[in-house]
Parts: structure tokens; sequence; C-alpha cells
């Protein structure tokens, strides 16, 4: 059964503005692909439906869920989703409350969500900042908390909206080795082609609200006619 | 590139900082209430409310001087009561212009300036010694409405962040207001400056209110219906409510006092 089984999805923005003209994707257990492509190509609005906070015409199975109403707790809580700008993500006075937030609105015992936030907290090597007001944090430990705030809910799936934006190079090569250790399925946006080449064998490239390529990481980024056309660029 | 709003909490392990903030919450909600409840003119109890907080003031570690010298920022809204001493009906004392001084007017006033001068005396100390997050959690365990605990966590969250924003948009306009080369002054003048301050105001709040919509999609991919729930609340110590007793006894007699003689 394949985490992400998408089929022709169409979504309009309600202004009418098209953003999806048919997307049809196919993402198997334990996979890392990346989704590359120009701002405005649709990405982070593919994203949004994968838990169904946007809802567009075509089919849609999550983690073995449709996502009709009827489900959609369950397939809250089976993907994790990861904003791009860490202070949405985190909104709770301290980081304890924030990564308590998911498995506590799941309706777990407090033990169990105690656990969870010990575990979670320990995956990203944040214990030490359980007690901290997120405001003070840099960008980086942000980021990690955040991906801690989706773990503790047990994802089977991470999606995450350009995970390395704005981070320094250490705080980049933190995230990256975060993610080279966990063992779920992972679905990034991202401009970081380099990042892309490190971390996913798998690359989509988007453009204009349709999937324009899909395949192998190393034989897309060997294309420079097609990076091109899709204002791609990997960095020598 | 942060700006320095000034966490009101100062770092301590006194026996003040270590009560529960339900204890202080509480302890200090009922310290206002005497202090409003006690009749004009009862300067004997305003006096021992006055030595309670310089008490717990030494007790918390930050010394008597310290809510003292900040509670003064308090006196302007005191004023309000200013015109008590001339329209409350009594023996005159002074004539200022057409208007009487009244002896019970200004009991009044002075009443009034001494018991919301203490009562914030009090409510600086609680800030000072309960760390943000622990007051909202201290409200939402004494049965606050959750939404309302909820606004003012938000509020307290993204208060920082809406002001690096600020700070950003003021820093873009200063980067741009240069001197022409006949050295006018710099920028327009105050229509223009209000123009481009009303400019940033709506820009700001389009900011807020688009940020807002994230968090809420944040919130709702983390299984977030509609309601807020909390971690478990642990029961009160023994040092929490021998304090609470305590209080409750002081204040009962400050009470008495100023009732009774």
């Amino acid at each position: 059964m394949a985490t992400i089984e998408i089929h022709d999805l169409k979504f309009n923005y309600p202004d009418g503005h098209p953003a999806l003209l048919g997307v049809s994707l196919t993402v198997k257990p334990g996979e890392r692909v990346a989704l590359v492509g120009p701002n405005g190509a649709g990405k982070s609005t593919l994203m949004l439906h994968l838990n169904g906070i946007l809802q567009g015409q075509g089919q849609l199975r999550v983690c073995g869920w449709s996502l009709d109403n009827g489900h959609l707790g369950q397939v809250r809580a089976a993907v994790g989703l990861v904003f791009q700008d860490p202070d949405d993500q985190l909104f709770s006075p301290t980081v304890y409350e924030d990564v308590a937030f998911g498995p506590l609105h799941m309706g777990l015992p407090v033990a169990e969500v105690r656990q969870r936030v010990d575990r979670a907290l320990r995956a990203v090597g944040m214990s030490e900042y359980a007690g901290r007001v997120s405001h003070h944090l840099s960008v980086g430990e942000k980021k990690r908390i955040a991906i801690a705030t989706v773990l503790s809910m047990d994802a089977q799936l991470l999606v995450l909206d350009e995970p390395t934006a704005g981070l320094d190079p250490r705080a980049r090569r933190g995230i990256i080795n975060l993610l080279r250790e966990l063992p779920q399925t992972v679905l990034a946006s991202t401009h970081d082609l380099l990042f892309v080449r490190e971390l996913f064998p798998r690359m989509v490239i988007m453009d204009k609200g349709r999937i324009v390529a899909d395949g192998a990481t190393a034989a897309l980024l060997a294309d420079q006619a097609l990076l091109e056309a899709h204002g791609l660029e990997l960095p020598r | 590139m942060h700006i320095n709003l000034a966490d009101q909490h100062h770092r301590g392990s006194s026996l003040i900082h270590r009560l529960d903030p339900r204890t202080k919450l509480i302890g200090t909600l009922l310290f206002i209430v005497a202090a409003t409840v006690l009749p004009p003119g009862a300067w004997l109890p305003y006096g021992l409310l006055f030595a309670a907080s310089l008490v717990v003031a030494q007790r918390t570690g930050l010394g008597t001087g310290f809510a003292l010298r900040r509670s003064f920022v308090a006196l302007p809204f005191a004023l309000a009561a200013i015109t008590l001493p001339f329209t409350v009906p009594g023996e005159g004392l002074a004539r200022l212009g057409p208007l009487t001084i009244s002896a019970e007017g200004l009991v009044r006033f002075a009443s009034i300036l001494i018991k919301s001068w203490v009562s914030v005396q009090m409510a600086i100390l609680m800030t000072y010694t309960t760390a943000f997050p622990e007051l909202l959690w201290g409200l939402r365990a004494l049965r606050l409405p959750p939404t309302l605990v909820a606004i003012i966590s938000f509020m307290y969250r993204y208060l920082f962040v809406l002001a690096d924003e600020a700070l950003r948009l003021t820093r873009a306009r200063a980067a741009r207001s240069g001197a022409g080369a006949d050295r006018r002054r710099t920028g327009g003048g105050v229509v223009w400056r209000g123009k481009v301050a009303g400019g940033m105001v709506g820009n700001l709040t389009l900011r807020a209110f688009e940020r807002s919509e994230r968090i809420h999609d944040a919130m709702v991919a983390r299984g977030y219906q509609g309601e807020m729930r909390m971690l478990d609340t642990p029961h009160l110590h023994d040092a929490d409510r021998s304090a609470l007793v305590g209080w409750v006894t002081f204040l009962a007699m400050t009470l008495l006092i100023g009732f009774v003689f």
C-alpha cells in the first residue's frame, strides 16, 4: 500500500486562480521524495492537501486513509506537516507545550503524551530546551523543534515545507543529519538542490500547477535543459 | 535581530518564586480585593497592606525598593480620581477659583491613590516572580475560560514576532529616508510621515492576519478541533496551602481592623 496516492488532483484558489491542474503522484513507504520548482508552482498547495487543510477535486489517499471528513483525524495523526516559518508552527508559550500539542489533541492520556514529548525532543537533540520560550531560539533550533512537534504525533509521513530555508550552514547540516536518521517517509519541498542531491533519491519537479518531471534525482539533475526550462539551477 | 521587549520575569529561587502560580494568582487577587473594599481613610489597614507588600518584596530577594520604584507607573491612572476632592460634598478646606476642595473628597482621593499603589506593587511582584507560561498555566488551572487563556497566550507569543516585523519596517523606512542633494531634511512633512506610518500599520495588520491563518492551519494539522486541551494539573503543595491560609488570615484581620475600628 502506497503512503501517498494522488490521482488527477485539481485545485483553484477561492479567487478562481488555478493552483493545481491535475497532479498525480505515488509515494511508497520509506521513500524520500524532494519536491522542487519555482515559487508559485503549487508545491505548498499540494502539501496542504496531504492532511486535508485544502480540499480539491481528485482522488487522494494518504497512509491508507481517504481524505473525507470521517477520517481527517486519523490522517492528521499520520501526516506530520511542518510549515516553512517555524514561528507559525511553534505557537505555544513553551517548547514543551508545543511538542505536546499534537498528541494532546489526538486525545492520548497525559502519561503517554509526556513520554512522546520526551522521546521527540530527544530525537531532535533538544531535550534541554523543553522549558524554553520559542521566541528566544535561533531559526535552526526552532526548525528542529518544529520537526519534534510532529514526531511526537508518531507521524508515518513527514511533509516538510522548505526545511533548509533561512538556515546558516551549520544549522542546515544539522537538519540534514537529523533527517537522514529519521525512518519516516519524507516529502520535502525545497529550492536547495544540493540538499536534494544529498538526501533524496527521488525528485519531483513542479511548474505552473503540474508535475513536469518525476524520477531519479541523479538523472534529473544531470538534465541541464530540463532544469533550465523550469528555472532551476544546481550550484557547481 | 530581535526587539528587546523586556520579559518581566526575574529568575530566582526564593520561597515566593517557588510557590505554585495558582497560589500567587489567588493571593494577589485577594490582596487587591481586600485593598479595594477597605473603606476610605482606613490608614492603619493601608499601612498593614503596605507593610505586607514590603515583606513579600523582601522575601522574593528582589529587594524592598524593587516594586516600589516600578509601581509609580500606575500613578497617572489614579489621576482619574482627581475630580473627587472637588466634587464630594463636605467641609471646605480651600478654594481654587470657583472650586472648593473638601476634606472628605481629599481623603477619598488619597485612599484611592494608596489602594491602587499597593495593589500595583503586589501585581508587579507576582509578574516578576512568575514566568509568563507558568502564569498562563495557573490561569488555565483556575478554570479561566480556555479561549480567553489561549488569546492571552497567543498575544504573548506573537507580540515579539509582530514587534520584530515592525522593527524591520521602521528600519526599511529609515534606510530609504536619505537627504537630497540640496540637504533638505530627510523624509517629508508631518502628513507624509503620517501616511507612511499609516501604511506600515496597515501592512502589519495584513501580515498579522495572514499569519493567523497559517497558525490556524498549523494547529489544525496537529489535530486541533476547536477546543484547547491542557496537560494535567498537579495538586497544591503543603507550602502553598499554608502560604494561602496565612495570607487569607492576614487579609481578613486587616479588613476587620478597617471596618471595626
